[in-house]
Order: C-alpha cells, then sequence, then structure tokens
C-alpha cells in the first residue's frame, strides 16, 4: 500500500458546487499598546479588514499584493495560526474560526502550509527522515518504526529527494531540493487544502521552475486544492485558475486568472501589471504607469477606497464612498469578468494605455 | 584618451579565495567593458560570482584572503594595482555602489542627512552646512518627497523604496562616472522596483553616469541594460547586446533561464522548463564545460574541452563560450523557442542524449519534466 497514491478520482475544477473554503467577513486588528504594565490600546494595524472570498475544490487560487498587504495573515487565519478578530472561516462546510482541541487537530490535518523560506523553515538539528516523518507522529500514524520509515522515504520519492538520504540533516541539501522536503512534509498526510506562501521567492530562476512545476505535479496527483501567494504576477499566472488583489488589508479585485490579466478592471491592479518587468528588450520604453509614494500605513488607512490616495482616476466620491466588491462584467458580455471594488473600473483603451503587457 | 576608449575594461579578473575546504574560484578570468554613459547588465545564479565581480572593482574583497589577479582599467588607471588609499579617492567619488538590502546598508543609529553628509565630506571639503544642503537636494533630485524634512529622519522611518532611493542619493553625492549596482531592486515590490528602475534611467539620462547592474532577474536587465553578461560558476558564458541576447540567444544556460521564467504572455499550460540539477560548488568544479553535467546537449568530449568565449559568426560583439556547433545551436534555439522541450529539440535536430543522463540527479524526478 502506498502512502501516496494518486487520489482515487481527482476532483476536476468547478465539478462540485460546495467551495472547500468559505472565508466571510475576515478581519484580522493587531492592537498597538502604549504603556509597560499598564498597557492601553492607543490603535491597530488593520492587516485584514473583511476579507470575503471562496475557494473551489481543486482549484488554484492566487492571492497577490504588494509586502503589508495582508495577503500572508489572510493565510495564517486560514490556517487558524492567528485568530480572527471577526468574521467567519468555513472548511468543507464546518466553521473552523473558534474551533479547539480535537476537532481543531482533526482540521489541520486536512490543510497543510509551505514557507517562504526553505532555510528556516526546516528545524537544522533533525534529520530529513525525522521532520517528514513529523506529521505521522503528531496525528499518530504509521506508528511502526519501520513503517513510519518507508512511508517517508515513498514521500522523499514522490517530491524528486533520493530516499536514502533519509538520514541527511538540512544543512546538506540546496536550497531547492530544502522546499521539496517542504513539500513532502506538507503533503504527508494528504490534505485537502495546500497552502503555499511565497514558495518560490527565496529560489533561483531555475530552482524555482523545479518547485513550481513540482508543485503542480503534486496538486494533479493528489487532486489538492491550492493557495498560491506570491508576489511575482508572473509566476501566479502560470500556476493559477483564479487570483485575488489585496490592497491594504481588502481584496480589491478577484476573477479568474485569464480575465484577471487579459482585462484587469481594478486601477491598483493594472499599475501591478505595468510594473511587472518583461524579459523583453523590444518591449523597452513602452509607456507605463508608475505608482507614485508608498503604501500608506495599514494602522491609519484612507476612508473609503483605500487606493484613492495614489489612484489616478480617484475623483471626490473615492474618499467618501466605500466601493463594494461587484462583477464589472465584460464589454462583449460573453464571459464572466472579475469582480473589483471600485466606483470607476478601468477602461480598454485605459489599459491599453498603461501598458499592460499581458492585455487582450 | 580617446572617445571610444571603455570607462570600465576588466581584463582576466581572477578572484580566488582559501578556505577550509579548499581554494573557491569565485571569478575565472572573466572580461568585459563598459562604455560612457551605458548600462552593462550581469546576469547570473547565486554563487556564480556576479557579486564578487563588482566587489572587486572597488577593492571591497581585498581583506578576505582573497588573491585578486588580472586588470580592471578604469579610466586607464588599473584599479588592482592601486593602494587602498589611492582606491579610497576613487570609491564614492567616481565609482559608487548600491546594494541589495537598503536596511543593512544604512546605519541605525544616525539620521539619514548625517549619514548622506558624510558621504559629502569624505570627498569634498566643503561646511557641514553645505553637506546638509547638498544632501536635501539629493534627496530631492531621488524623488523622497519633503526632502526638507526627511533629512532628518532615522532609517526606520523610511520606506523599503525610500530607503533604496536615500541608498541612491548616497551613491549619487559626487556625481559619480559608474554606477555599480548589486541587485538593487530584488528586496521591493514589483511597483516599487519600476519606481527605482525608472529613477535609475532617469538619473543616468540626467548626469550621464555608466551603470553595472547585477541581477538575477532577466526582466529587470532586460529593461535597463544596453548589453548583458551572463555568469555562470565564475565565468561569463554569453556576452552580447541585450536586443541580441534575447532575440538569439546561443548558450545552452541562457536558453534554460530564459525558458524556465513564467512570461505575462505566454500560455500557461506551457510546462516550465527548468534547468536540472543544482549550481556547482565553485571549489570543486565540474571539469570541462562547467555547465556540462546540467546540459541537455552536452556530448561526451564536452567533459575534457574546456569552451572559450568566442565570438559568433556573423556578430563580432556577440560572444559565446560553448562547444556545440554554430550551425547547431541556431536550429536548437529555434526549436526551443517553439516550445519544444529540450528532449524534442535535441532529437529534431539528431543531437544524442548527454552521455550522462540517466545518472543525472535532476533529470529523473517529478517536477523537473514537463
Amino acid at each position: 500500500m502506498s502512502t501516496i497514491e494518486p487520489a482515487a478520482q481527482p476532483v476536476p475544477s468547478g465539478a462540485s458546487d460546495e467551495p472547500l473554503v468559505e472565508v466571510r467577513d475576515l478581519v484580522k486588528h493587531f492592537p498597538i499598546t502604549r504603556g509597560i504594565v499598564l498597557q492601553r490600546k492607543i490603535g491597530a494595524v488593520q492587516a485584514v479588514d473583511g476579507v470575503s472570498f471562496d475557494v473551489r475544490r481543486g482549484e488554484t487560487l492566487g492571492i497577490v499584493g504588494e509586502t503589508g498587504c495582508g495577503k500572508s495573515t489572510t493565510a495564517k487565519l486560514m490556517m487558524r495560526l492567528l485568530e480572527a478578530t471577526a468574521g467567519e472561516v468555513r472548511f468543507d462546510g464546518q466553521d473552523i474560526t473558534h474551533l479547539k482541541g480535537a476537532p481543531l487537530k482533526a482540521v489541520r490535518r486536512e490543510m497543510q502550509m509551505i514557507f517562504q523560506d526553505p532555510y528556516s523553515s526546516l528545524n537544522p538539528r533533525k534529520t530529513i527522515g525525522s521532520i517528514v516523518g513529523q506529521p505521522f507522529a503528531i496525528h499518530g500514524l504509521q506508528q511502526g518504526k519501520g513503517e513510519r520509515k518507508r512511508a517517508v522515504q515513498e514521500l522523499m520519492e514522490t517530491v524528486g529527494l533520493n530516499p536514502e538520504h533519509y538520514n541527511r540533516y538540512p544543512h546538506e541539501f540546496s536550497g531547492g531540493q530544502r522546499q521539496r522536503i517542504g513539500v513532502a512534509r506538507a503533503i504527508a498526510l494528504k490534505p485537502k487544502l495546500l497552502i503555499a506562501d511565497e514558495p518560490v521567492s527565496a529560489l533561483d530562476v531555475s530552482i524555482q521552475a523545479q518547485v513550481l512545476n513540482l508543485l503542480r505535479d503534486m496538486q494533479r496527483q493528489l487532486g489538492l486544492t491550492l493557495i498560491f501567494i506570491a508576489h511575482d504576477l508572473s509566476v501566479v499566472r502560470h500556476m493559477c485558475d483564479r487570483v485575488a488583489v489585496m490592497y491594504l488589508g481588502r481584496i480589491v479585485e478577484i476573477g479568474p486568472a485569464d480575465e484577471l490579466y487579459a482585462f484587469p478592471r481594478h486601477p491598483y491592479t493594472g499599475a501591478l501589471l505595468s510594473a511587472v518587468p518583461v524579459a523583453d528588450p523590444s518591449a523597452h520604453g513602452r509607456e507605463r504607469e508608475l505608482l507614485s509614494g508608498d503604501v500608506p500605513s495599514p494602522a491609519n488607512p484612507p476612508s473609503a477606497c483605500r487606493f484613492h490616495t495614489r489612484c489616478p482616476k480617484a475623483q471626490e466620491r473615492c474618499s467618501i464612498e466605500d466601493p463594494p466588491l461587484q462583477d464589472k462584467g465584460t464589454p462583449s458580455g460573453a464571459q464572466a469578468g472579475t469582480s473589483a471594488a471600485c466606483h470607476f473600473p478601468l477602461t480598454r483603451e485605459e489599459v491599453a494605455e498603461i501598458g499592460v503587457r499581458s492585455a487582450r | 584618451m580617446s572617445a571610444s576608449e571603455p570607462l570600465l575594461r576588466v581584463e582576466d579578473l581572477h578572484v580566488e579565495f582559501s578556505t577550509e575546504d579548499g581554494i573557491v574560484r569565485a571569478v575565472d578570468g572573466i572580461n568585459y567593458q563598459v562604455q560612457r554613459g551605458r548600462t552593462l547588465g550581469i546576469v547570473g545564479e547565486s554563487g556564480s560570482g556576479k557579486s564578487v565581480a563588482a566587489l572587486t572593482t572597488l577593492g571591497l574583497t581585498r581583506n578576505q584572503g582573497a588573491a585578486i589577479s588580472g586588470r580592471i582599467l578604469f579610466e586607464g588607471r588599473d584599479l588592482v594595482a592601486l593602494s587602498e588609499g589611492e582606491l579610497r579617492a576613487i570609491r564614492g567619488n567616481d565609482i559608487a555602489m548600491v546594494f541589495q538590502d537598503p536596511l543593512s546598508s544604512l546605519h541605525p543609529f544616525f539620521k539619514v542627512g548625517v549619514q548622506l553628509a558624510e558621504a559629502v565630506r569624505a570627498h569634498q571639503d566643503v561646511s557641514k552646512d553645505a553637506a546638509r544642503a547638498r544632501s536635501i537636494e539629493l534627496l530631492g533630485l531621488v524623488g523622497i518627497p519633503d526632502p526638507g524634512r526627511r533629512v532628518d529622519e532615522f532609517p526606520h522611518e523610511f520606506s523599503g523604496g525610500m530607503r533604496q532611493r536615500a541608498m541612491i542619493a548616497m551613491a549619487l553625492v559626487n556625481e559619480p562616472k559608474l554606477l555599480i549596482a548589486d541587485e538593487p531592486t530584488t528586496a521591493l515590490d514589483v511597483t516599487v522596483q519600476a519606481q527605482i528602475l525608472a529613477l535609475l534611467e532617469r538619473l543616468q539620462r540626467e548626469l550621464g553616469m555608466a551603470i553595472v547592474i547585477i541581477t538575477h532577474d532577466l526582466g529587470v536587465v532586460a529593461e535597463m541594460a544596453d548589453d548583458i553578461a551572463v555568469m555562470y560558476a565564475g565565468r561569463i558564458v554569453e556576452t552580447s547586446s541585450a536586443e541580441r541576447l534575447f532575440a538569439g540567444p546561443e548558450h545552452p544556460y541562457t536558453w534554460g533561464l530564459l525558458k524556465s521564467i513564467p512570461t505575462l504572455t505566454g500560455s500557461r499550460e506551457e510546462a516550465l522548463v527548468p534547468i536540472s540539477g543544482t549550481p556547482p560548488s565553485l571549489i570543486n568544479r565540474p571539469s570541462g564545460c562547467h555547465f556540462h553535467p546540467r546540459c541537455p546537449y552536452a556530448q561526451p568530449d564536452h567533459a575534457r574541452i574546456d569552451p572559450q568565449l568566442q565570438p559568433v559568426p556573423d556578430d563580432p560583439s556577440h560572444h559565446v563560450a560553448c562547444l556545440l556547433e554554430s550551425e547547431l545551436r541556431r536550429r536548437l534555439w529555434a526549436e526551443l523557442r517553439t516550445g519544444c522541450t529540450p528532449e524534442q529539440a535535441r532529437a529534431a535536430v539528431g543531437l544524442p542524449a548527454p552521455p550522462n543522463a540517466s545518472a543525472e540527479e535532476g533529470s529523473a524526478v517529478p517536477g523537473t519534466s514537463a
């Protein structure tokens, strides 16, 4: 009996109506305190502020945004690594926002995470065998010594590591191999959901492609649902079926990857896509739109639409009335477009003007 | 000095460090030149020697038990032969550097303005007030809003993009003729990266300086560079104009880099083609062509013969160090750019599989095949 066998019937994306994860009005505020003994709360960093989305079974959802936009916090809230200030996370139909003890442990078996830094996410004093076998130990599986070793070696083989390296330590592996170890550990319990938080940003380009291909292979073999968090928009486009764009703790646009890249509606999405450097000197000198200034502090975000302070299309209404996230459709109306939170979404002409290279 | 004399000419530069494990050949005989007002991009992965080559230009590898040989001619003067004192007069004056991590390159205890003024006064005999005025002027030049107030702030009060702007301001203090930027945007978000690259281009136009930009990001060099040198295991394996390198790359390693990055416009279904294996150790480099253990087109004698950089037949400015026939390389690339895998390309031109293909670590594992 193989530990990692292809799921009997990999769930084709969109086949099941019920989403695997439902996130509703999720809020996480980190308090800012003053004082040493008597800590008074003087404000809050609004890391995630009212985020709602679904993750469908078998799909890959990308979450993109700049540093500090709340994408990693959102992932940690979904994993229950942080306690939500308000809102709800439903996993497989069950509200897991306030689970404790044994029920929480049971849910955690179904969701696993791969971290950004393959150097600090592996304990340097443990062998690879014990790192990859840790999930079995925690959940009391594969108790027999020989049994667990066999299971771990099969996992190592699945992710392209030499099973004979069972007794080696993390420092003996390169960055790409360490990320494979992270993947092996994450898929050990055959989770339903895998969250990859910037899994390739610490790797060299040639190695990055190896890990991206591995993640895709694993997803297809195991029928995984994948949440892929990254700041590299080209990588996200390659990996994801749907993409959510975050800015200052909110989702400003979400939709099918093809649509979002071909016809971004939110000016922030447009600016992000326009800023991606393209490995093609013939595109050099094209017009592009540069966002001015920096992201405002999440402790004191702008009123109403949070992007209005940097938005080239902003008008008075944008600082008064908060735009809801709603389907903007496409002019042709043939296909569902993306949902954007904007009073004045981009038009095709504007998308062409700001130099979005993926525009169609 | 004639007008065609390059600003910087590096000739047969070797940098070796002796360590407990053996001699690290970080830079192994590289040659390149930078013309006034032009931009050279040096591309390579970690451990390819690209940063060491740049640091050596400024004499910053001197104190680490390094054996440096070759010549680094800056306006005709050999920097390798200069004394530390003489080099000090050039460093930060005629040649300046911007580092990758702007947080660790600024001193956290001192105000940004004080650090800038220090750089001014290190090379110019001016009063404190004049140095401060110059600092404010520079912060304005690099696009920091309200420089008169910001000059009295500490580095932690600056955002990542503003810190990098402050570092660039510091590099520009004495209007250098050459700016070396080592991964200047790697730690930054894509929107800030676009701002910094646009800033560097504007400053280059306004001040007429030459730039050497070191990066692993092919997108960044495509945006910035006039000429490109691709480094692998301490050597330059391919060098040409930027247009030419992206239109007709000649080295299998360059192909590998280009095929392993996802693009904004390519097909999403097309699998990425990674370069198998990992970069070699610079202590025990592979024999012959250093790339042969990872090269899908390697032939038996490539493990013995060490290729030299040679011009490609129809373009004397395009050099490549590869043992494959030029004609064969063209046909391989023609196949690859249509979306073929290396195996398909090899079959199409009738090239036998590399002798080490089956034993190769990376090739038989999931994630490396399509």
